[in-house]
């Protein structure tokens, strides 16, 4: 598979999904750290990309999302932005509702599907 | 040229802003003495209102696309309108920490 529907897989397959450098453990840099955390505090499930340990996404990814730099937050099919917008987006209380409509439609979905 | 100077020019040109900071934070980083890779924009203008976050930053991006492709490692952004900067009595948020990037030791 290519670089670019692997993404699209990705996003299609998680609907909250951060890439990131590191992990939300072990985060590698200060912005992914920060931008995952704020992710955790919101207590609801994410799935990460460390693009450190995938370069062609790391290559790739800016161009497809048109956003040059990482961390980047998807969340159902679309790129809701970097490190700066998740934290203000959570510091006023818009980014915790916003995962959990999220995590409650990919629930439906699941449950329909049954 | 210097790269502070070129970022402060064109956003100075592009959005008129009534506050304007570019403050280059490469110090902070795992980076030589005098590096212009990081930097954070706190800037105030009339053009963001009724703009999303990711609309506010994809236009600072697009405006500073040629810096972003090869110079910059970093852009910390803050973008507000003057009714939000008055409400943040005039302060932005701090940068994070560097974590030491692709240079960290594995533990």
């Amino acid at each position: 598979m290519d670089t670019i529907e692997k993404i699209k897989q990705q996003i299609a397959e998680n609907p909250i999904l951060i890439y990131m450098k590191g992990s939300p453990k072990l985060p590698s840099c200060g912005f992914s750290a920060q931008a995952s955390q704020a992710l955790m505090s919101c207590g609801e499930q994410f799935a990460f990309v460390d693009i450190l340990q995938n370069p062609d996404i790391r290559a790739e990814l800016p161009k497809y999302a048109d956003w040059p730099t990482f961390p980047q937050l998807w969340v159902e099919g679309e790129l809701i932005g970097g490190c700066d917008i998740i934290l203000e987006m959570f510091q006023q209380g818009e980014l915790q509702p916003l995962l959990k409509e999220a995590a409650e439609r990919a629930k439906q979905n699941e449950s329909d599907a049954e | 040229m210097n790269i502070q100077n070129n970022i402060e020019q064109k956003l100075l040109a592009h959005f008129e802003p009534a506050h304007l900071e570019v403050i280059n934070e490469s110090y902070m980083h795992n980076v030589p003495n005098g590096a212009e890779t990081h930097f954070k924009v706190v800037l105030v203008t009339p053009k963001f209102a009724g703009k999303r976050l990711i609309q506010r930053h994809r236009a600072v991006n697009e405006v500073l696309k040629e810096e972003l492709a090869v110079k910059i490692h970093a852009l910390a952004l803050h973008t507000y309108t003057d009714d939000e900067w008055h409400g943040l009595y005039g302060k932005a948020p701090d940068s994070p920490r560097c974590l030491g990037g692709m240079n960290r030791k594995a533990s």
